[in-house]
């Protein structure tokens, strides 16, 4: 398969991308399912709302208001212009902050039914054995909703991957820095290169056939926490 | 084939039943502004309606490959319609504009009559469209050769995919300044906000946006009225109010 050294470029920024977002995820995504698991609170769906919105959300909606907040008058664009860090749109740090509001429900709703999945009672019997909560939640909860943990890795990852309209949104299309494989891909569709949109395509197909592959392969063995 | 077929799926367009009196244009999204008031005026003047739909000129060569509907291309390029031509999807193409090229910045007087500014470092980032899938972006590239800044100014380029998308990157301030069409910042001769320099013809390769009519519109009188119309001279004075020449 003849990919030329931009589409190698794009798919390595690619994968560099799902690989951090994924990673900045875990960390972000772990205690807001925790919550979501656990609290009764009233406030407690509104913010599942807010969480879901990326699902629902056009990519042009998000990425359009994404550029206005990071732009110099917007208020995210001001707090990093008073950092020292600049302007986030059209830098591979903008898109990662992006890709991380974008697939935030990928990463939180499948721990959060893990989490559910396990019940008060484990936690319970942790607490009665002295271990502290966050001891608890480590030596108990995250070992008992490992499979979840991996779906929801799986799925942020190869959704991130699949991202085209925010990064055309705010990405400005740099070799690089943002010019991701489905940008890279809709290039070729639009300059009628078909021959080179194919073969790219077809990397991204058989690749998310894989990542799905695996994943339901994997899946029925683990019932638990899914 | 199996590339074509890939395309179609995605392309697939859900075609609307027409009617005799009414004729189904597709529209670079650079001239949507214009064809519409061009649309009021034949609808007034002929009796016949327009369906209009706007987009990527390189998207409308591959719906009307595949089927589309459309009668009427009124495209961004000269070469889509002529490819559109060879392959015996459409009449013999002619050019209802010609596009003129603009410096713009939302920023009152931060750019001079001249395009001096190119050549100051006191910008970030140079927003132009794609130089490889929009013609305005091709003509930002000669522009910036022939200035002699292209080399130095590379990096701080962003591409938006076409000259719409470039005009926010702008609009929203995320870049400072950047080529769009002169149409965009205009209206009826005169600059909408922020500051900008017209670039001199002479810069860059005429921006020839041609229409054809399609083979689906052959034997409409609905889209034949329309693509004389276009060649009119109540037509052409909008186009000339519009940024561009003709």
């Amino acid at each position: 398969m003849p990919l030329t050294e931009s589409d190698l470029q794009a798919i390595w920024l690619t994968l560099r991308l799902a690989s951090i977002v994924t990673l900045i995820l875990l960390f972000i995504g772990t205690p807001i399912a925790w919550w979501l698991a656990r609290s009764k609170k009233w406030w407690k769906g509104p913010v599942a709302a807010v969480v879901a919105l990326p699902l629902v959300l056009p990519p042009s909606v998000l990425g359009f208001y994404l550029l206005l907040a990071m732009g110099p008058e917007g208020p995210v664009g001001q707090l990093t212009q008073s950092l020292g860090l600049g302007l986030l749109p059209f830098t591979f740090w903008g898109l990662v902050i992006a890709s991380v509001f974008y697939s935030l429900p990928f990463m939180v709703q499948p721990l959060q039914t893990a989490f559910e999945a396990i019940g008060n009672r484990p936690m319970e019997v942790a607490a009665t054995l002295r271990a502290s909560p966050l001891d608890a939640f480590f030596t108990v909860a995250v070992p008992l909703s490992m499979p979840g943990f991996m779906t929801a890795s799986i799925l942020t990852f190869a959704h991130t991957v699949g991202e085209f309209g925010v990064v055309l949104m705010i990405g400005g299309n740099i070799p690089g820095v943002s010019r991701v494989v489905s940008v890279q891909i809709y290039d070729y569709v639009e300059s009628m290169d078909y021959l080179q949109a194919h073969r790219l395509s077809a990397v991204m197909l058989a690749f998310s056939f894989v990542v799905l592959l695996v994943m339901y392969l994997w899946r029925p063995s683990s019932k638990k926490g899914m | 084939m199996t590339a074509r077929y890939f395309i179609a799926a995605f392309m697939a367009y859900i075609s609307t039943p027409s009617f005799a009196d009414e004729v189904q244009v597709a529209v670079a999204a650079n001239f949507v502004g214009p064809m519409q008031k061009i649309a009021a005026l034949f609808e007034q003047s002929s009796g016949h309606k327009i369906r209009m739909s706007s987009g990527a000129t390189g998207k409308f060569y591959a719906q009307i490959k595949n089927g589309a509907p459309f009668e009427v291309l009124l495209a961004a390029d000269e070469q889509t319609p002529s490819r559109l031509e060879k392959k015996g999807l459409a009449t013999e193409p002619f050019t209802y504009a010609i596009g003129k090229l603009v410096l713009w910045s939302a920023k009152a007087s931060f750019i001079d009559d001249k395009g001096e500014v190119l050549k100051t470092d006191r910008f970030t980032r140079l927003a132009l469209a794609n130089p490889k899938l929009a013609p305005y972006g091709l003509a930002a590239s000669e522009t910036l050769k022939i200035l002699g800044v292209y080399e130095k100014l590379t990096p701080k380029f962003v591409t938006g995919e076409n000259i719409a998308q470039t005009y926010q990157f702008i609009g929203t301030g995320n870049a400072e300044l950047g080529f769009i069409a002169m149409s965009q910042a205009f209206e009826s001769g005169k600059l909408k906000n922020g500051s900008a320099w017209i670039v001199p013809p002479t810069f860059y390769s005429p921006i020839r946006q041609n229409a054809v009519l399609l083979s689906k519109g052959k034997n409409k009188p609905a889209a034949k009225a329309l693509i004389q119309f276009l060649q009119s001279a109540p037509a052409k004075a909008i186009i000339n109010a519009s940024g561009y020449t003709i």
